[in-house]
């Protein structure tokens, strides 16, 4: 039992605010999708233990994101999300589902792989090609969450709106999703404020962040404020760009806040620095190219395709993502990095 | 014209009016009736060219004389998937622009001849008809074990029907991929793009490729495919080279050729962005010409027999 409600909407909160570690799903992308079973096995024992409620695992693009365009898994997902199921003593299992790329059959082998909550994503306005995934969802009786990712990319009232259809379909938590890190201070709370106004007497408003301009522990303390009763974070920030908002860090600074979070911060260092860290690839940092993609606007997954492409057709890859905010490019069009590197190349030789 | 083949578009919507400019022009086939199920504008633009037009839906079209013999169905999967067998018992052959895939799929550059007699055909999707090409332009060359498609479309141009139920366009994408571009293992990716202003559909075709696959043969082979649907959507052109990758170990030891595709509409009735909904409406157009070419070639033949008897 996870003491959800699931007829009645939303499920109880058991703290004054639910956090949900994404470490084996956004920080997917900054392993390029290598995670073993042993290491999700070893991340979930301590986040478990340390009292992190909801832990998601998934493929960093989602369901069915093993793929050419984002990467090929390292161990198919159903097995690391059965893995995940079985050291998780108290915590939620989570995947990351976004329509167009994942499909209600792969939800589907998940809830039987012991999946209990979706994350359906989509742009921030493209909210309605979600219905069909959260009606799915909630007939397997799984808690619902939607993300409106790149937040920046619409007007708070319009990210409302876009809430509004999530909730309507069967979402008990839209989310303010940050992919970019780019959203500064005001336009955060902005954005919290108008979800709160819109659907905060009937769902919970979550706030995901990534650390591109290093704001995402003092957005989540905005969004506290605000009322927003659901955050993500991953341990030493493993997740896409410059990584998501420490949730080592959110748990220290929400404790000297004095706001109930469940998480025992000393339990998150050792996770962090005896089991996350050892199998790093790189520690995600706010360097260059991770800099440009807050401040330009990128979608934060496409740090590690850029760094690639630059490599191959010799074009910096802080150009190309520059590039990529220019022209518009959302989450999932990691092919057009691809485009941007080989037209920026032809235009120098 | 006198003598031609009756058809009828089902849907009056943005596709449906967008196949009605297309098929003016046919020298072979009339449409004659446009039908939806509650007054729209499309069935007014209909009405403004000659077109008999109704909102009471298929029930009216069955009840029509002459019936069509050929129908456009631009309505949603779940309308076709009532719809065909309607069709079918009233002899009518069903061109399908929806997902529902209820019969063969075709895809012009690739397949056209090969269904022409089916009672019914499938258009697979818009992001189908614009990939499949490229799919079926390398399996001809080399096996293509398999194949990744990642179509980008403005979100203005992706309709109600395509949002509600995406993943009846990956899954059927994904199907033909295999069906009718020939690899082995077929996956689909859509993604809906708002900005402003509207991007021109963009798609991108992976293709895994033993490691000594004849690059040579699969540029040109590529390049001949381009050539072959620019013959009904002239804005169908690659934006760069076929790109190749080296093989490695987490490929199984294959290596991968890439194509990255813009397909510009031509703006009959629809925006240019949306290619999208342009190259599926000119390969209607084109199979349903063909269609009718076989029905009038086969009244020719009867026509013959007869007056020998």
């Amino acid at each position: 039992m996870t003491g959800t409600e699931q007829a009645a909407g939303r499920p109880a909160l058991r703290h004054d605010v639910r956090i949900t570690d994404t470490t084996l799903r956004d920080g997917s992308h900054a392993m390029a999708h290598q995670f073993t079973e042993s290491q999700v096995r070893d991340t979930v024992r301590a986040l478990d233990a340390a009292g992190v409620e909801v832990i998601e695992v998934t493929h960093g693009d989602g369901l069915g994101g093993s793929s050419f365009n984002y990467g090929f898994s390292h161990t198919d997902e159903t097995a690391l999300i059965a893995a995940a199921r079985e050291e998780a003593g108290q915590a939620t299992i989570a995947v990351l589902l976004v329509p167009g790329i994942g499909t209600v059959d792969d939800l589907k082998r998940a809830h039987d792989a012991g999946a209990e909550m979706v994350r359906v994503a989509t742009h921030c306005t493209e909210a309605d090609v979600s219905p069909q995934h959260f009606a799915a969802a909630r007939e397997l009786g799984m808690e619902t969450v939607g993300f409106l990712m790149m937040a920046h990319r619409t007007p708070p009232e319009n990210l409302a709106k876009q809430a509004r259809i999530m909730v309507d379909a069967g979402c008990q938590a839209p989310y303010v999703t940050d992919s970019a890190g780019a959203l500064l201070m005001h336009e955060a709370k902005a954005r919290f404020e108008a979800l709160v106004a819109e659907v905060g007497d009937e769902a919970w408003v979550g706030y995901h962040g990534h650390q591109n301009l290093s704001l995402g522990v003092a957005n989540s303390v905005l969004a506290y404020e605000a009322g927003v009763r659901y955050i993500d974070g991953s341990l030493c920030a493993l997740g896409a760009g410059a990584g998501n908002t420490p949730t080592e860090v959110m748990a220290a600074v929400f404790d000297r806040l004095g706001i109930s979070t469940g998480l025992d911060v000393l339990g998150l260092l050792d996770a962090a620095e005896d089991v996350v860290h050892p199998y790093l690839h790189r520690w995600p940092k706010m360097d260059r190219n991770a800099v440009v993609q807050g401040w330009a606007g990128v979608y934060s997954s496409f740090l590690l395709h850029a760094e690639r492409a630059a490599e191959r057709y010799k074009v910096p890859a802080h150009e190309i993502l520059r590039r990529c905010g220019e022209l518009g490019y959302v989450g999932g069009q990691e092919d057009m990095i691809i485009d941007v590197a080989i037209q920026l190349s032809n235009s120098r030789h | 014209m006198a003598g031609n083949v009756t058809a009828a578009i089902v849907g009056p919507g943005n596709i449906g009016t967008d196949l009605l400019a297309k098929l003016r022009g046919s020298t072979v086939l009339d449409v004659g009736y446009m039908v939806g199920v509650v007054e729209s504008e499309g069935l007014t633009r209909a009405r403004n060219q000659g077109i008999t037009a109704s909102a009471e839906g298929v029930d009216w079209l069955l009840r029509q004389d002459p019936l069509p013999e050929i129908v456009f169905e631009a309505t949603s999967a779940a309308a076709h998937l009532a719809n065909a067998p309607r069709y079918a018992e009233a002899g009518i052959q069903a061109v399908d622009l929806t997902p529902a895939h209820v019969g063969p799929m075709v895809c012009p550059a690739v397949n056209l001849t090969e269904h022409l007699a089916a009672p019914n055909v499938s258009m697979i999707t818009c992001g189908g008809q614009a990939t499949i090409p490229m799919v079926a332009a390398v399996s001809r060359v080399t096996p293509v074990p398999y194949a990744e498609i990642v179509a980008s479309v403005a979100s203005r141009s992706a309709g109600p029907g395509t949002r509600a139920n995406i993943d009846e366009f990956t899954q059927t994408t994904a199907r033909a991929v295999e069906q009718v571009g020939g690899a082995q293992r077929g996956k689909a990716i859509i993604i809906l793009n708002p900005v402003e202003p509207p991007m021109i559909m963009r798609d991108t075709v992976f293709c895994m490729i033993p490691a000594d696959a004849d690059r040579a043969a699969l540029i040109r082979s590529i390049h001949d495919m381009v050539a072959d649907v620019q013959q009904y959507v002239p804005g169908y052109t690659l934006r760069a080279e076929p790109q190749f990758d080296e093989p490695r170990d987490d490929w199984r030891g294959h290596g991968r050729v890439a194509v990255f595709l813009e397909v510009k509409g031509n703006g009959d009735y629809l925006p240019p962005y949306a290619g999208n909904l342009d190259i599926m409406t000119a390969a209607a157009a084109r199979v349903g010409a063909l269609i009718a070419e076989n029905k009038l070639a086969e009244r020719g033949t009867r026509g013959a027999q007869g007056a020998q008897a």
